[in-house]
């Protein structure tokens, strides 16, 4: 049930366990009990919603930065991605295989609020060799959702 | 002048469906339960395997019976779910569709005056494609008792001296009721008394939600008298497509190939590279598609049960197929009025022929937040014939 349950939330965080329960074919008491095992574990981390923001008259600057970075002794690269992702406007931080070592998501309000984090903080650390920031200028698809509405085409009736 | 047309075609019924698809069509805004086709896209890796193929210019004709690759991958196919063993070059046929397999195979092995066995409800096109091939279509009413499964003694009693053929159309729409291996072993014992021939319509295959689904070609005995046909139309996602087919006894497939390639030549080339990729990366898709329509399934029938509406348990395909006896009118008059009063769209069991009477057709392939509008719609109507059927009494 596991696999399944995850697989639908990961798609729908808002159903609720009541419906959760008849479509899997479970009792809902076992759903619950599940989803905060899953919880305790650590294997669900949060309930998110993915939002268009394009559509909002909010201002917002996504950015892809590349970041080469000198690893630490004893520590690889795990301290410098920690001394990244503690800041609050830093989205995601991946260790990356290839031409650099961590990609850094962004999110801010303008462009120069962007651009400053990179020039002020993350250029300045120590263990930073380089950044390369890439804007994000539209997004198509997003966590597996294509942002776009799709009309269903088919006829009312078919055989 | 002479009248135009073959009495045998204009005294064929036109499909129900039809006759109520011009109904829907009219009404603005309604919302549908009535296709007979999945809501997924066709995957993408399969969608631009066909863009491939048509940049690189393979904008031909393939050979009659299919693309070799394509015959080996089905053999293939048939090999790792029913562990049956088909000779990809004698025993395989590529045709338009499910739909061209069910013709030509009836017009391969009917003589006139032959009697075809269609259980009902099924498919619309057994009937008219019997007709077509000269032969006489002979209806088994399948009933709801038995979650309308074919039992041997029903397939008893309509065998004559002429019957030649049975199609068997599980896992089957509209009913969504399957025939499991006991169920199979049981009419193979009467097919083979009687020795008939199987044409078994096994397009919804992959849409199973107990155990996996049994072919009859696997049980013994059934191999050399069986016809399979299936398709790449509801696994994956590619109604549009039109590519289906059959394999079989290499004499039948020998003659289905003479009347295929003299009235059709060859099946889309496009759709036939599409479909090589289909069977040799789309298993994990099916599975995806196939988990989703199991959790449709379970919300229908749990809803349904709410709603104290009578619906046996089907374990195929994407139907549903509600019993509406209770509310005192004909299906057609059930499905005319859902509409009217709900703009909510869905096929009368009569669609399917006479044994559908007292049922609707219910299709889940829609995303369940579509169901549960329709459903909702649905649940307001009976609550309003049930208050109606109080007041008159």
């Amino acid at each position: 049930m596991r696999e399944e349950l995850l697989s639908i939330i990961e798609k729908n965080s808002r159903i609720d366990t009541k419906e959760l329960a008849v479509i899997l074919g479970v009792e809902e008491i076992d759903v619950v009990n599940e989803m905060a095992a899953m919880e305790a574990e650590g294997l669900i981390c949060g309930y998110h919603t993915l939002i268009n923001w394009d559509k909002t008259s909010r201002e917002r600057v996504s950015a892809l930065i590349e970041v080469r970075v000198t690893p630490q002794r004893g520590q690889g690269f795990d301290s410098v991605a920690e001394r990244i992702y503690r800041y609050p406007e830093v989205h995601a931080v991946y260790l990356i295989s290839g031409g650099y070592d961590l990609l850094v998501t962004l999110e801010g309000k303008t462009l120069k609020e962007v651009s400053a984090f990179v020039s002020q903080k993350l250029s300045t650390l120590d263990s930073v060799l380089s950044t390369a920031t890439h804007f994000i200028l539209k997004k198509y698809k997003d966590h597996g959702t294509i942002l776009e509405k799709v009309e269903d085409e088919r006829e009312l009736i078919t055989p | 002048m002479r009248d135009p047309l073959s009495k045998t075609v204009a005294e064929i019924k036109p499909s129900g469906i039809r006759k109520f698809f011009d109904i829907v069509s009219e009404m603005k805004d309604a919302i549908s339960l009535g296709v007979g086709e999945p809501d997924f896209d066709t995957p993408w890796h399969i969608r631009e395997e066909g863009i491939y193929s048509l940049e690189k210019g393979r904008t031909f004709y393939t050979s009659n019976a299919g693309l070799k690759e394509l015959k080996q991958e089905i053999a293939r196919y048939h090999m790792r779910h029913n562990n049956i063993s088909y000779d990809y070059n004698h025993q395989v046929l590529v045709t338009v569709g499910g739909s061209e397999a069910i013709d030509i195979g009836l017009r391969a092995m009917c003589e006139p005056g032959d009697e075809v066995l269609i259980p009902q409800p099924s498919y619309v096109s057994y009937e008219p494609c019997a007709i077509l091939a000269g032969a006489k279509p002979v209806i088994i009413d399948l009933k709801a008792e038995n979650e309308f499964r074919l039992m041997p003694q029903e397939l008893e009693e309509k065998i004559t001296e002429k019957t030649k053929i049975l199609i068997l159309p599980f896992p089957n729409n509209p009913t969504g009721a399957i025939m499991e291996r006991a169920d199979l072993e049981a009419i193979a014992k009467v097919i083979e008394a009687h020795d008939l021939y199987v044409i078994s319509d096994e397009i919804y295959a992959a849409l199973t939600y107990k155990d996996k689904h049994v072919s009859i070609a696997e049980i013994p005995g059934m191999y050399e008298r069986t016809v399979l046909i299936n398709g790449f139309s509801k696994a994956f996602a590619m109604t549009g497509w039109r590519l289906g087919y059959a394999c079989g006894p290499a004499p039948i497939i020998e003659q289905m190939t003479k009347i295929h390639q003299f009235a059709i030549m060859c099946a889309p080339t496009t759709s036939q590279y599409a479909a090589v990729e289909a069977l040799r990366n789309g298993d994990d898709d099916v599975e995806e598609m196939r988990m989703a329509y199991n959790q449709r399934r379970r919300f229908l029938l749990h809803t349904f049960q709410e709603m104290g509406l009578e619906c046996f348990e089907p374990y195929g395909a994407f139907y549903v197929f509600p019993c509406i006896k209770e509310f005192g009118m004909t299906s057609d008059e059930f499905a005319a009025r859902f509409l009217e009063e709900e703009k909510v769209a869905v096929v009368p069991g009569t669609a399917f022929g006479d044994s559908g009477e007292g049922f609707i057709r219910i299709s889940y392939a829609y995303s369940l937040e579509n169901l549960k509008v329709a459903i909702g719609r649905l649940g307001h109507f009976i609550e309003r014939l049930r208050e109606e059927q109080k007041n008159k009494a």
